[in-house]
This record gives structure tokens, sequence and C-alpha cells, in this order.
């Protein structure tokens, strides 16, 4: 039985109308969720425009809104990344290397792959928790910068392996055979070939993993960071051989989200402008770094494709 | 058979068994492999042709639950490469590998080809320079590449990767080179320059080739090897088993009957 022509028609255009009514649907949801954030963004950076000159990042914070800047807090979250990025990065990248390549598939293995993708997942202020009893009593690194570094490694660690495991999965297994069919052994399969591959989607997932840190407020006040800092710590570069000291690794610190916390929780109106300006500059660190690791993914894959 | 009495035999599979896990892939075979030959492997996909080669080269050790039973002799030594006391790297060593698909590493051609010698330690410029160039003129590969050495192996076609892959397995001087299938994924027109290329290397190389072409079996090789069923059912000068095979399973095979 054969339908006619018109039939057919009639019956496309239900359908198509199904087709376009889900498109208009999703649309809307789409916008709801974009609209809400970005005029967020707008009432975040017209509320601290005000604020948002150099002396802003010049100034220690004050009890004069006008005069308070971050100028701590900045510096303090550079530091605290950078400590944070130096153990996360050899810990998470080798943790994975050796889950992908070295660990024999068995139900250990298979164990701790599941808790390290569950371990992303574990509220971070549990990792506060964690930190303050280990770093800061336990090791008695104080509340210090270090402490504070190393919290925030923990955190990012199951984000690096994951994000290396990928990475890594993501070269063929040719290549692997090609490289061991020539006598390589296996750190050579993996540092010659594997390793360096893989880079742009492990530095990707690092700088994922950092724009997370640096945003983090509860694990930092766990650790007793200060909430008011008007000094610098110790500069990590020195004017005298050997150039370089380690003393402000155990100094106190603030960073932009605490002192973001602090002006908020302020009863003045002005401390609220210092508090949007703030978070203007933090969510512009985070958005750099984003487009640092779209950028690398970008460029990254453009150069091999397999 | 005049062929066979003048080879010297380079190695020799005796009895070998292997198994993925419990399934028996290869089932109790002999086969020689004669010096400065080329030796073809035919038969019907799933047969254990590529799961032989790759037993030369240990190439199984690398996945878990495979087994070997029997052995592999490779001379002057005498020495069977499947036993567990041999390293498979240095197994690895002594015979390369040429892949199905050509896989390049994302490096410049220079670096492919060079790669097998800094493995071996060798790092010195003026050598590595020296044995690039060589490998690459044996894999006729040199005069289309030799103005963008430093460029990267996948802007290469397909055909100039296979035979970039081939310059990487011979740079090593191997004492036997597997090919799996080298033509499978290339044109009619690269595969052919393949073929060439393989007729040259096959006076200074010892040669084992997985094809599925028995066009390309009869075309290339000195003996041939028709395997059905991870079984050995007929070994032979190549020019016996295509005019005239003994089994008549071998002649179906060839004539096109079944496979």
């Amino acid at each position: 039985m054969q339908q006619s022509v018109a039939e057919i028609r009639r019956l496309i255009a239900r359908h198509k109308f199904w087709d376009y009514l889900f498109a208009i649907v999703g649309m809307i949801c789409l916008m709801a969720g974009i609209l809400v954030l970005l005029a967020l963004f707008a009432d975040l950076i017209k509320t601290g425009a005000p604020r948002l000159n150099a002396s802003f990042f010049t100034s220690f914070p004050s009890r004069m809104a006008e005069e308070a800047g971050i100028l701590s807090a900045w510096v303090g979250s550079v530091l605290v990344m950078f400590v944070t990025a130096c153990a996360a990065v050899p810990l998470g990248v080798a943790a994975a290397i050796y889950l992908e390549e070295y660990a024999p598939k068995n139900w250990m293995t298979a164990i701790i792959e599941i808790n390290v993708t569950n371990l992303a997942g574990v509220p971070s202020i549990v990792y506060g928790l964690l930190a303050l009893g280990l770093f800061v009593y336990t090791l008695d690194l104080g509340q210090s910068i270090l402490s504070a570094g190393l919290t925030l490694a923990l955190l990012i660690l199951p984000v690096v392996i994951v994000a290396t495991r990928e990475a890594l999965r993501a070269v063929p297994g040719s290549i692997r055979e090609a490289a061991y069919a020539l006598g390589a052994t296996r750190w050579q399969m993996v540092s010659d070939h594997v390793l360096p591959y893989s880079l742009g989607g492990i530095m990707t997932g690092v700088i994922m993993g950092l724009s997370r840190a640096i945003g983090e407020t509860a694990p930092i006040i766990t650790i007793g960071a200060l909430t008011f800092i008007a000094f610098l710590p110790n500069s990590p570069i020195t004017p005298e051989f050997p150039f370089v000291n380690f003393k402000w690794l155990m100094d106190p610190f603030t960073v932009m989200p605490i002192q973001m916390f602090n002006w908020t929780s302020r009863p003045e109106e002005e401390f609220q402008l210092n508090a949007a300006a703030a978070g203007v500059v933090l969510l512009a660190m985070t958005l750099a770094m984003n487009a640092v690791a779209i950028y690398l993914r970008y460029k990254i894959r453009k150069k091999i494709k397999w | 058979m005049s062929a066979s009495v003048q080879a010297t035999l380079k190695a020799e599979a005796k009895d070998l068994n292997f198994y993925y896990g419990d399934f028996k892939a290869l089932k109790g075979i002999s086969l020689p492999v004669y010096d400065k030959k080329i030796t073809a492997l035919i038969g019907p996909s799933g047969c254990g042709k590529s799961t032989f080669l790759r037993c030369f080269n240990r190439m199984h050790d690398l996945y878990p639950g495979n087994r070997y039973e029997g052995e592999i002799t490779l001379n002057p030594d005498n020495v069977n490469i499947l036993s567990p006391k041999v390293d498979p790297i240095e197994v690895r060593m002594r015979i390369s590998m040429v892949f199905q698909k050509p896989n390049p590493f994302p490096k410049s051609i220079y670096e492919n080809v060079a790669y097998g010698l800094r493995v071996r330690g060798i790092n010195k410029r003026s050598i590595l320079d020296e044995k690039v160039e060589v490998a690459l003129q044996n894999a006729a590969l040199w005069n289309e590449v030799k103005d963008r050495l430093h460029d990267l192996a996948f802007n290469l076609s397909g055909g100039q990767q296979q035979r970039l892959c081939i310059a990487r397995a011979l740079a090593i001087d191997p004492e036997i080179m597997l090919f799996d299938e080298p033509t499978s994924a290339l044109d009619p027109i690269a595969t052919a320059s393949i073929e060439e290329l393989m007729d040259e290397l096959k006076d200074r190389f010892t040669i084992l080739i997985v094809t599925h072409n028995m066009q390309q079996a009869a075309r290339v090789s000195d003996y041939t090897a028709f395997l059905y069923m991870g079984e050995v059912v007929e070994y032979n000068d190549t020019k016996k088993i295509f005019t005239n095979p003994d089994k008549q399973q071998t002649e179906d095979y060839i004539t096109g009957r079944f496979g």
C-alpha cells in the first residue's frame, strides 16, 4: 500500500514540527544558563570597575576601602600555585604513567583506578581537614605557603592523573609497537614517544587543575590562611648568591578568594566594591589559564593527528 | 628445489604452538626461513600468519595471557628466541618489523630513521647522518626526501610513509626483516614501489612477509607457506606452490575458490 506524496509531506511536516520544537527548547535552556552567567559577570565588572586601577594591584589591604588593594593576595596566589604545580605535576604525571603503561591490569589496579577517579569528587574541605592534620600539625609545616600549596596539590592530583592518563591513552598502540619493535625498553618507549606526544593533553589537564585550585577557598581557610595580611612573603629571588631562597615557603599568606571573602564579610558598602574588583581579577586569571589550555590543545592537535 | 639446496638456514620454527589465553592460534608450526631469501606466508584471514610473524620479534610478550610452546631457532648462534631466558628486547634488536599500516613517529623523517640507532646508543651525528642516508637510499626514498629530512614524517604520502618505516627497520641492519601485510593500506602504485623495493632488498636481507595478496607472494617471494587454521598446510618453492601445489586445499586457495 503506497502512501501518496501529499501524505508523505504531511508526515514530514509533523515530524519536523518536533524537530523545530526541540531546537527552540534546547536553545532556551542554553541561553538560560549562559545569560545568567553573563549577567553575573557584567554586574561584577560594573560594580568592581571603579576600583580596578594600578594601585589596586600594588596596595596591601587596608581599613580604608579606597586604599585597600590585592597585592598580598595575588602574590600569595601566584606563590601557592607555583608550589601546587611543582608538587602535583611530577606526582600526578608519574602516577598516571605508572598506571597506564606499567601497572599490570588486575583487580588491584582496577580498584586504584576507580578510586583515583572518585578522589576527584571528594569535597575540597575534606582535603583541607586532612591537610590541617598532616601538613600543618604532623609535619609541622605551619600555616604556610608550603602547606597551602601541598594541600591544593592533593586536591588537583586526581585531575592531573586522569587527564594525563587520557592523554597517554590517545597515543595509538601502533606507535608503541613501532618503538618496541626497534628494541626500545618500556621507559624508552614512554620517554621518547608516548610522553612527548601527549604533552599537550597533559599540560591542558595540569592547567585545568590549577585553574580549579586558584579559586579554592575552603581548604585554604581550613589550614589557616590569614585574611588580613599587610606584608609580602620573603622574596624567592635575592640579589646575592645563590639568588634564590626558600624562606617564603614557610611564610604566612593570603590568596585571592580569601581576600574576597574577607571583603564581602565586611559591613561597609565600599568594601563590596573591592570584593567585586578582586572577583574580576580572579575570573580573569582563571579564564586566562583556561585560554592557555585551549590554545595548547589546539596547537598540539594540529601538529599531531593520528 | 635448486634454490633450497644452496640457501643457508637463517631461522627455523620447530613445532611451534601459540596461545592467546586459552585459544590455540598456532598448532605445531615447523618452517624454515632461509638466509637472504624472501619467505611469504599466505592464507585466509585468521589463519594465524600474522600471529606467527609476530612470534619472531616476541611482539606477543607485550600483552598479557599470551604463551609460546616450541622453538624458533635463530642462526648463526642457534639460540631459541622464544626461550623465556632470552630477552625479547635482544630479539627485537636483531629482527626488525614493518607493520600493516604505516606507523611513523610524529617526528622528523630523519629522527624516524635514526630512532633504532639511538636505541642502540648511537648518537654521534656523523654516524647517524651516514646511516640515515644509506637506509633511506636502500628504501628508495632518499631522492624524494633528501631536501626535507627535518620535515614531519606525517607530511609524506602513505606509500612514502611505509618506505620510511622500511628505512627505519633497515637502518639497524637487521638479521631478519618481518613484513606484516606491508601494502594492504596502500594504493596500487605505492604497492608496486614497495614490491620493487623488496626485490632489491632480497639480496642483502632475509625477509619474512605476510601477505593477503597472492600475486604479491608469487611476484616477490622465493618460498611460500600456506597456512590454514593455525597450521602449515604446505610449504615449498614459490614457483611450485603457485604452479603445481601438492595439496588440493592449497590449490583451492590460490585459485580463489575459498579464503
